[in-house]
């Protein structure tokens, strides 16, 4: 077994070198092939920026934004309609979101019909007149009752107008604890008029700004089809990725954000490839919810044949008395008892029409059960092993420190070790899905070529497991087998995903076939 | 914490000029909780009834709407069992402007006009579709024998 692996691994070296011919103008000897092979060019921007890495089946175009980036974006896109449309940036950035930021629809409602739009929108006819602080004679304020001639007023086009502090208040209200910035309304009773962000500079203190800001920013990534924020916790990144919600079933865009955390650009859940989002879905709905403690009812269990109540046989003998109905049955062949005559206890008659069927109907949910139960363990120990790899690798540090001390080796050098690690996480993660995903899937060609891939991927990735868990002064003697093996686990993962990704993406009869209803 | 200027000023014109067929009383020892009473208007299954509210304004009132809650039963699509209020002007269309007297005249003309189509209590929503008559007659027995003045 070791010698063959070995064999593989070496070809598998040289296929990548011939993959990355762009690298090889780098003259790294073989052993320093970038072992992460998911981000061939690091560091290597420069000499590559003519020869576009090519995009591997499974991998999706998308680009990482900061915060700065999406709020330049919004400008940019203000500040152009704002050109066409000869409204105030403000107003503009209204109408933008009232639309979803969709520029053309904007553009042709605007020249279609103006008045309902604007009044739609929130915004009313020309925002030409600056917003100003106002002092009014004899005038009363509708929130607070308090009157005055030094009392600060503001109102916007509509005309309603309230004390100064008032509208601070409602604004930091509706800032700060509702969370509400793209549609905050007058405060006059009924009417529909939004506050222009330019009304609002005038009004609220800074850091209220700042918030309002990030509520808008915000919403615009909610309100573009294309944009979504990282879910890692505390990250700010939004992705931009153009795969549609239709094209979900025949593709898996898995996102790699700035922050270093995967995930998928359809559900937003971890990185799930080669299982499509709504398999994902099925799959986690059917671990988590009580469908298999009917499973299991069924299949250890049986239903008296006359009223169907549910019997778990926990000792005698055969001969059942429904303690419900009082029907009498057999136990072993679910027929009528007084069918069985004289050969009491012992049921002989297991051909019998009357009990056949209810033994199928019982057969096939035990099968059901044994085939879920197939993958849901595989499924849990990848998810398991996982947990235990990442353990490990919170140790690798420790043991690359170790190492260093111990053979003398430089810090680039004990490097295989993270790499190995990495590897080991990620190959893991792809195995879980593959698990959850052959659950649906049904018997073809297809599915066993998926199967062979599947477990080459995982014998790979049990070897280099096994080797990592070495004790350290054995792993500087290991350091080219597990480059090596390191290596072939990431060729064999992106085998698989190529491979399933494209069989995906053809859909047709010559393709991996789901079992019937996966889908639903 | 001193009462604000608007809630005493509202106060006062609830006691000066009462809005008719409606009561609101704030509690002696608690300025910001009132006890309310709504005739069931004319022409509806609620006639001749008098429905009991408690009405409670917030801390951060008026930026925020009245807490309020029906006391007396009554079977009305909009108003669950613990006669709690399903109505936009409590909750996303409530704003400044409005006063305790604009919402009481709301829950009024709620009490006129059920919307059997964005439910509260989902059973006698239901009720209500399905059998008009049959509803509007249960609401009328519950306001005989709930909500008859003493």
């Amino acid at each position: 077994m070791d010698s063959e692996d070995e064999v593989i691994s070496v070809a598998s070296s040289e296929e990548m070198m011939e993959d990355q011919d762009s690298d090889l103008s780098m003259g790294g000897d073989y052993s320093d092939v970038d072992l992460d092979v998911d981000d061939p060019d690091v560091g290597f921007e420069t000499q590559d920026k003519d020869i576009k890495p090519k995009r591997r089946p499974y991998e999706v175009e998308f680009n990482i934004y900061g915060p700065a980036d999406i709020q330049s974006h919004q400008d940019q896109q203000i500040d152009e309609v704002s050109a066409i449309l000869g409204q105030p940036p403000e107003a503009t950035a209204i109408l933008l979101r009232h639309t979803r930021w969709n520029k053309e629809r904007l553009i042709e409602i605007y020249m279609d019909k103006q008045d309902t739009l604007l009044e739609e929108a929130g915004l009313g006819k020309s925002l030409a007149k600056l917003p100003e602080l106002k002092k009014v004679k004899g005038f009363v304020c509708e929130i607070c009752c308090e009157d005055g001639p030094d009392l600060k007023t503001f109102s916007m086009k509509c005309g309603h107008r309230f004390c100064l502090d008032c509208y601070r208040q409602y604004l930091a209200q509706k800032i700060q604890e509702e969370g509400e910035a793209a549609r905050i309304k007058c405060p006059g009773d009924g009417c529909n008029k939004i506050v222009d962000s330019k009304s609002l500079d005038l009004l609220v203190t800074e850091d209220l700004k700042d918030r309002y800001q990030v509520l808008l920013t915000r919403t615009y990534v909610d309100d573009k089809e294309n944009l979504k924020w990282c879910p890692a916790p505390n990250c700010e990144y939004a992705v931009d990725c153009r795969v549609k919600q239709r094209d979900l079933n025949k593709t898996v865009p898995t996102v790699h954000c700035t922050c270093g955390h995967h995930f998928c650009f359809g559900c937003t859940l971890n990185d799930h490839q080669p299982a499509p989002c709504s398999l994902v879905k099925k799959w986690l709905k059917k671990c988590e919810d009580d469908s298999e403690t009917a499973n299991w009812i069924s299949a250890n269990t049986k239903e008296c044949p006359k009223c169907h109540s549910t019997i778990e046989k926990n000792g005698g003998c055969n001969h059942m008395t429904c303690r419900k109905c009082k029907h009498e049955f057999c136990w072993m062949c679910m027929g009528v008892w007084s069918e069985h005559g004289t050969s009491w206890y012992n049921c002989n008659r297991f051909e019998e029409k009357s009990g056949s069927e209810a033994r199928d109907a019982q057969a096939k949910s035990r099968q059901s059960l044994e085939r879920y139960l197939h993958y849901y363990n595989r499924y849990a120990n990848h998810e398991q092993s996982a947990k235990l790899d990442k353990d490990i690798y919170l140790k690798t540090e420790k043991k690359m420190t170790q190492l260093q001390s111990s053979s003398g080796m430089s810090w680039i050098e004990v490097q295989f070790l993270d790499a190995a690690s990495q590897a080991l996480q990620q190959c893991r993660q792809t195995l879980k899905w593959t698990y959850a995903f052959a659950y649906y899937l049904a018997r073809n060609n297809l599915t066993e070529i998926f199967e062979d891939n599947q477990k080459d991927l995982e014998l790979a990735v049990e070897n280099l497991s096994e080797m990592f868990e070495k004790p350290t002064d054995q792993l500087s003697g290991l350091k080219v087998e597990m480059m090596d093996k390191t290596a072939y686990c990431t060729r064999r993962r992106i085998i698989l995903l190529s491979d399933t990704a494209e069989n995906l993406k053809n859909g047709g009869a010559h393709s991996l076939r789901l079992r019937p209803g996966s889908f639903d | 914490m001193a009462l604000p200027k608007r809630i005493v000023k509202e106060t006062e014109r609830l006691m000066a000029e009462p809005v008719p067929g409606i009561s609101a009383v704030p509690h002696e020892d608690n300025l910001r909780y009132f006890d309310v009473t709504v005739e069931g208007p004319s022409q509806s299954p609620y006639e001749g009834g008098i429905f009991k509210l408690e009405l409670f304004l917030p801390d951060d009132y008026p930026m925020t709407p009245p807490k309020i809650r029906f006391l007396t039963k009554i079977y009305h699509p909009n108003i669950d069992k613990l006669g709690r209020i399903c109505l936009d002007v409590l909750k996303s269309n409530w704003s400044p402007a409005l006063q305790i007297r604009t919402i009481l005249l709301s829950i009024q003309a709620l009490l006129g006009a059920p919307n059997p189509d964005d439910p509260l209590a989902n059973d006698v929503a239901q009720h209500w579709k399905e059998n008009q008559n049959a509803a509007i007659q249960t609401a009328r027995e519950w306001t005989q024998q709930y909500a008859k003045p003493q």
